[in-house]
């Protein structure tokens, strides 16, 4: 599956675009858990990255890997070559939201400003102050006194104000409402856009990463089930309806990653560059959210069914 | 980075300020007449020579705020390791704010060591600026007194390293155990344990003691122990030796080669010692004339083999033990600021 995932990721061309993060057979494990197992992935930089996946898929693991927060028990992981909190050097050039955006409930707005300025040479007291004023968060005002969406705010204002190559955001809209995760979306999305910054992303809502994110990688199990450009994948998958007479003939070239029955008419999803259609067949085009769900529920399906499953839906990849 | 440690230490460094502020203006206040009283009775006592009966009255003078300020000193270290060690690193933890803190551009080691340093160093210095305040305060007293030995842990240097080893254990128990209140109970037992084990086991050792021979001086007998579990044999009690501002650590009845008594010995010898006493009722009661007398007598034949071994630490050690102890203090505390930075580094 892996290797679906990276040829899926890589440029006609042949040459390999600069990797951000790179993880080879990286595993993490809790006392008897396995949080994270065998999990081999390529980001590639300046984009920015939806990393998605089911609850326990192991997304917040590889991200407090990738920022060195955990060391691993086996495999490998690099960002831009170095082993994560490697030094100060590495720590500077990766900045981190983590899940709930914590911060320092008794110290005010100002004062996080001026021990992240303490902490980082790169800072950029003047992006930071800007912002600030801009969400119009109170200097004075102690962090433990702001909404969800303020403290999200503050917390990446912490992160991006670092100015680093990598800004890693674990499920960073997750408690927020509507407008505070429109807002906090649009400042990412403004960050990628000014700078050459990596952003790579945690969410378990599709349609959250679908707004700002370029590029897609799905992980269940551990396992990249999915990963490419967002336009790619969309291109190459089709939602096909037809007949149900015959639900287990083959489409040409594609691989059906799912198929629903009712009454007369089969709706399928298939992966596949230009699928020839028999009569009676027609094209629609996929949703994202459609396409993780279906990604999502065949690899569920996979593993309820065991190895066997598995083995089946790796042997219709195209090559 | 000093600067973004301060900032998190703000609240403590406060309370810690505060409290020193309050002592200082007690003592301020009520220092001076001290001084005053001290030099009166010394300049009186030595024309109408009764200055041991001076010293004796002056040194109760104050008694209360003496004892009370005496017990600041001896729990402000334990204050300070439950609430300036033991979160440092368990709160963080806790919260979750680890996350931020060990991703700015900063090793988590050098995160460590500047934060517990800071804090660390403002500890000891509150420590040793409640201590100095206490000294100077008590300076008059502590002179008429008996013993300097007596609030040995109360005063000078040694508060100094009691708050080194509290912080440091704060600090390794907050990163072992991830909770702040657990952490800080911890902390405390942990800082009590270690006092007890110095003040009883190592301060009395480490430089071996001086010994007085002298000739068997019974004063009394008791059984020894506390009320509700008594020791099962009787031990003699002896005169007080006339050491002035020694520290006796102990005194035992040997024999010409060293030898300890027995206590079948003792029985051998002072046949009928701890019975027949008035066996009734609380607290002390006049023993009868011939008690006294027999007990005079077995002395008497006690002391035809046996003589008596005073141990004690004499005046002039009184700051070499000192120096010791805040030594042994700062040792122990450096080990565990290590283990604290090691364990740090494999939190995950």
């Amino acid at each position: 599956m892996s290797e679906l995932a990276l040829g899926a990721g890589r440029p006609a061309a042949g040459a390999s675009p600069p990797v951000a993060l790179a993880a080879s057979g990286l595993g993490k494990r809790y006392r008897r858990r396995w949080a994270l197992s065998d999990c081999t992935l390529t980001i590639p930089a300046g984009r920015v990255v939806g990393l998605v996946g089911p609850n326990g898929a192991g997304k917040t693991t590889l991200l407090h890997l990738a920022v060195g927060l955990l060391a691993p028990t086996s495999g490998t992981i690099s960002v831009f070559g170095t082993r994560p909190a490697a030094g100060p050097q590495q720590l500077r050039r990766v900045g981190f939201v983590a899940q709930d955006a914590p911060v320092y409930r008794s110290l005010p707005v100002a004062a996080h400003l001026r021990m992240a300025a303490a902490l980082n040479p790169g800072w950029d007291g003047e992006l930071a102050s800007r912002r600030i004023t801009r969400l119009g968060l109170d200097p004075r005002a102690r962090a433990g006194r702001l909404s969800g969406g303020q403290r999200a705010q503050l917390a990446l204002t912490l992160a991006i104000a670092k100015r680093p190559d990598l800004l890693i955001l674990d499920e960073p809209v997750a408690g927020l409402d509507p407008l505070a995760r429109a807002e906090f979306l649009e400042s990412v999305h403004e960050l990628a856009a000014e700078r050459a910054t990596t952003v790579v992303l945690s969410s378990h809502l599709v349609a959250d990463l679908e707004r700002i994110c370029d590029y897609l990688i799905l992980l269940v199990a551990s396992r990249v089930r999915l990963a490419g450009q967002i336009g790619a994948l969309l291109a190459s998958h089709h939602q096909l309806s037809g007949p149900s007479a015959d639900p287990a003939r083959p489409i040409p070239h594609s691989e059906v990653i799912a198929a629903a029955h009712s009454g007369a008419r089969t709706t399928l999803l298939v992966r596949a560059d230009d699928p020839v259609l028999e009569p009676g067949w027609t094209r629609y085009p996929v949703r994202l959210d459609d396409l993780v769900v279906a990604y999502m529920s065949q690899a569920a399906g996979a593993r309820a069914a065991g190895g066997r499953a598995t083995g089946a839906a790796g042997s219709g990849m195209p090559r | 980075m000093i600067a973004a440690g301060w900032l998190r230490s703000r609240a403590q460094t406060a309370a810690a300020a505060f409290v020193i502020a309050v002592v200082a203006v007690i003592a301020a206040v009520t220092g001076p007449g001290l001084v005053r009283l001290y030099r009166a009775a010394v300049a009186g006592c030595a024309s109408r020579g009764n200055c041991q009966a001076a010293m004796a009255a002056l040194a109760t003078q104050d008694g209360s705020l003496r004892m009370w300020l005496g017990v600041l000193v001896v729990i402000a270290p334990a204050i300070i390791g439950m609430f300036w060690g033991a979160p440092l690193v368990a709160s963080e933890l806790e919260d979750g704010t680890f996350r931020l803190a060990w991703t700015q551009s900063v090793t988590r080691t050098r995160w460590l060591a500047v934060r517990a340093g800071v804090a660390g160093l403002a500890s000891l210095a509150a420590a040793g600026l409640l201590s100095l305040v206490v000294t100077w305060w008590a300076s008059p007293l502590d002179r008429a007194g008996p013993s300097r030995f007596a609030t040995f842990d109360q005063r000078d240097i040694v508060p100094i390293g009691y708050a080194a080893l509290a912080f440091a254990l704060g600090v390794l128990a907050g990163a072992v155990i991830r909770r702040t209140l657990p952490a800080m109970a911890v902390t405390l037992v942990a800082f009590v344990a270690a006092r007890m084990a110095v003040t009883y086991w190592v301060r009395p050792r480490v430089l071996s003691p001086l010994v007085l021979i002298r000739p068997v001086n019974v004063a009394g007998y008791g059984s020894g122990g506390f009320l509700p579990f008594p020791t099962a044999s009787p031990s003699l009690q002896f005169q007080p030796p006339d050491l002035p501002s020694a520290w006796v650590t102990s005194t035992d009845i040997v024999d010409k080669s060293g030898r300890g008594l027995p206590a079948a010995e003792l029985a051998r010898f002072c046949p009928g010692l701890g019975q027949g006493g008035s066996g009734h009722g609380f607290g002390h009661t006049r023993a009868p004339a011939s008690a006294g007398r027999a007990l005079q007598e077995c002395g008497a034949r006690l002391g035809a083999l046996y003589h008596e071994a005073v141990s004690y630490q004499p005046a002039s050690r009184y700051w070499p033990l000192q120096w010791y102890e805040l030594a042994i203090f700062l040792a122990a505390a450096l080990v565990l600021g290590g283990l604290a930075l090691w364990r740090v580094r494999h939190v995950s």
